[in-house]
């Protein structure tokens, strides 16, 4: 059996109800990242999402099951493994570039203050906030202060990146905006991401493959759901890929009708489905031209 | 219109004008008595009935001593400003000694929870204690009548900054010290980078309210163990039946008092942030 950069195995998590009872939040939560993959995980409110995200940041601590990384075990938290927090977490008493100093001082004790300065600052021109350099968290909108927390992670260039509704406080104009410079740097950079999203649109614009969570109480990963659309992906143009309508429905579906009921396999592994099967990217001739001319008509139908 | 600060400096000088001409006023000598030398109007008069001086005695001594604050002609008659220096002396001698000793127990308090239940007892118990209760035990043991002073300074100063710093300390949003944690700091690292930074404003606030109460009991101290410093040097005015140095002495604490809770409100906003 070959062994994935990252493997999750039977993670459950157990919190007293305050009855005197025991409250399984999740279960069994069984599946692998490969290297450079971009994951995205969607499920109802509560089901323990940021549970299992804390658990592979090491800051929280699961029931039972555990989680290798590179084959080792992780137990606590560490810089190989970088966190965004849904709510910045910057430091407020650090100017936007210090908060990024911070973080790459921590990662390479050994470089100079000038490498380290010159390496932060890259990381800021990325998320096009080197004008804002020396200005207080405090004094910048919540789009800026998630672009620098979204800076700083990738400045230390973690091998998996983690990411808690980065953009579930942002309004729809600035989540685009820094949907668009997340798949920019993910591009460039390629790291591997595990993020939480209850934004299905948002889900299918970054990932390679879509964990779909069935309700709590005993939550569990039913299924893995591959998005079959090319990179590089723009927000603007994803809408014209027959691929992207597909798996939209799909989605849409198991989160309205099906993640009460839904199971993963037998082995406690996530059903694996490509619901844009058979759209064929590669013979774009038929299917795709179809499609284009149908989206066509009703751009014109809204310009009329 | 005039802005706000200039309409208000305007008020505060009237009223200023107003309660110390009312104060002149009040105290007038009666008509029989205008031919006392100024000396005589000083001590009250010369039919022997004590009276508060009026301020404009108050101000001709202040304008005196405050031209020479620091002459030294024996141990009852020293300057103003030697007086308020023995005193500043042993407050800040106390309060840092408070402060080495609050800012670290503090934060072992405010991150073990164990310390912090197993201390509270104590701090519950020993807080309300006055400190000039302090005062026969520590002359007793220590047998120095400075060093009983700068004790009583300490045990009073320490408990606000060792109270603000352990709640500081413990109320570190929990984000923060995740960052930390994802970034592998040490716990020394994290003490210093992170948690002394985001409870700075709590503890200098403590620390500020300490340096109010150590100024107040520094009056109390000094009358009681007598030699030096601005309590004793207004005890022994009183002694005199010498009021207008009395009335010029407090006013000389209020005013050095000022000037230490300036002093550490200039340090708070340097330490404060906003989220
Ligand atoms: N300390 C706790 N004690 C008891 N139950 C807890 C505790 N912390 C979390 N839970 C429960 O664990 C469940 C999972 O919480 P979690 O924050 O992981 O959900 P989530 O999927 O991230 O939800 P959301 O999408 O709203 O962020 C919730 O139902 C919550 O009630
Ligand atoms: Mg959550």
């Amino acid at each position: 059996m070959s062994k994935s950069f990252l493997e999750v195995d039977g993670l459950c998590k157990v919190y007293p109800d305050g009855q005197g009872g025991e409250l399984t939040v999740f279960e069994d939560i069984r599946f692998a990242l490969e290297k450079g993959e971009f994951v995205c995980i969607i499920g109802h409110s509560g089901c323990g999402k940021s549970t299992i995200l804390n658990v592979l940041a090491g800051l929280d601590e699961a029931s039972a099951g555990n989680v290798v990384m590179n084959g080792k075990e992780i137990k606590g938290p560490g810089l190989e493994r970088g966190v965004v927090f849904q709510n910045y977490s910057l430091l407020p008493w650090k100017t936007t570039l210090n908060n990024i100093v911070f973080a790459v001082r921590a990662r390479w004790p050994g470089w100079s203050k000038e490498k380290v300065k010159e390496h932060s600052e890259r990381y800021l021109k990325m998320v096009g906030l080197d004008h804002a350099m020396n200005r207080k968290p405090s004094q910048l909108s919540g789009g800026m202060r998630q672009r620098v927390s979204i800076a700083r992670a990738f400045a230390t260039q973690p091998e998996l990146l983690l990411l808690d509704e980065p953009f579930g406080a942002l309004d729809a104009l600035t989540r685009g905006v820094i949907q668009d410079e997340l798949v920019k740097i993910w591009e460039e950079t390629r790291q591997t991401v595990f993020m939480i999203t209850h934004d299905v649109d948002e889900a299918i614009l970054l990932s390679d493959r879509i964990f779909l969570m069935s309700n709590g109480p005993n939550a569990r990963i039913a299924e893995s759901v591959k998005v079959d659309i090319p990179h590089p992906r723009a927000r603007a143009t994803i809408f014209q890929n027959p691929a992207y309508h597909k798996t939209r429905d799909y989605l849409v579906d198991f989160l309205v009708n099906r993640s009460g009921s839904a199971l993963p396999k037998r082995d406690g592994s996530p059903k694996f489905i490509e619901p844009a099967k058979g759209v064929a990217q590669s013979k774009p001739a038929s299917a795709e031209s179809e499609t284009e001319s149908e989206s066509d008509t009703a751009a014109r139908a809204v310009n009329a | 219109m005039a802005s706000l600060n200039i309409r208000a400096a305007i008020l505060s000088i009237s009223f200023l004008i107003l309660a110390l001409g009312l104060w002149e006023m009040a105290t007038q000598p009666p008509e029989a008595q205008t031919g006392m030398t100024e000396y005589e109007m000083l001590m009250g008069g010369a039919d022997q009935e004590s009276r508060v001086p009026p301020p404009s005695a108050v101000i001709k001594l202040a304008w005196a001593e405050l031209s020479n604050p620091f002459y030294d002609a024996g141990a009852n008659d020293k300057g103003i400003g030697i007086q308020l220096a023995y005193s500043v002396y042993r407050v800040l001698t106390g309060y840092l000694a408070a402060m080495a000793i609050a800012l670290p127990v503090g934060f072992l308090i405010g991150m073990s929870p164990l310390m912090y239940k197993a201390l509270n007892p104590y701090i519950q118990l020993l807080r309300p204690i006055s400190p000039l209760a302090w005062m026969p035990l520590a002359l007793f043991i220590i047998q120095d009548s400075d060093a009983s002073a700068i004790f009583v300074i300490f045990i009073c100063s320490i408990w606000p900054m060792l109270l603000n710093t352990a709640f500081g300390v413990a109320n570190v949003r929990q984000d923060w010290v995740n960052v930390a944690r994802t970034h592998e700091l040490g716990p020394l690292r994290t003490a210093i980078t992170v948690i002394l930074p985001a409870a700075a404003p709590t503890i200098l606030t403590g620390m500020r309210i300490s340096i109010g109460i150590a100024w107040l009991v520094i009056v109390a101290a000094e009358m009681l163990v007598g030699g030096t410093g601005i309590g004793y040097y207004v005890w022994n005015e009183w002694n005199n039946l010498d009021l207008a140095s009395v009335i010029f002495s407090i006013l000389m604490i209020g005013v050095v008092g000022m000037l230490l809770d300036l002093a550490l409100g200039k340090a708070q906003k340097l330490v404060e942030y906003k989220e």
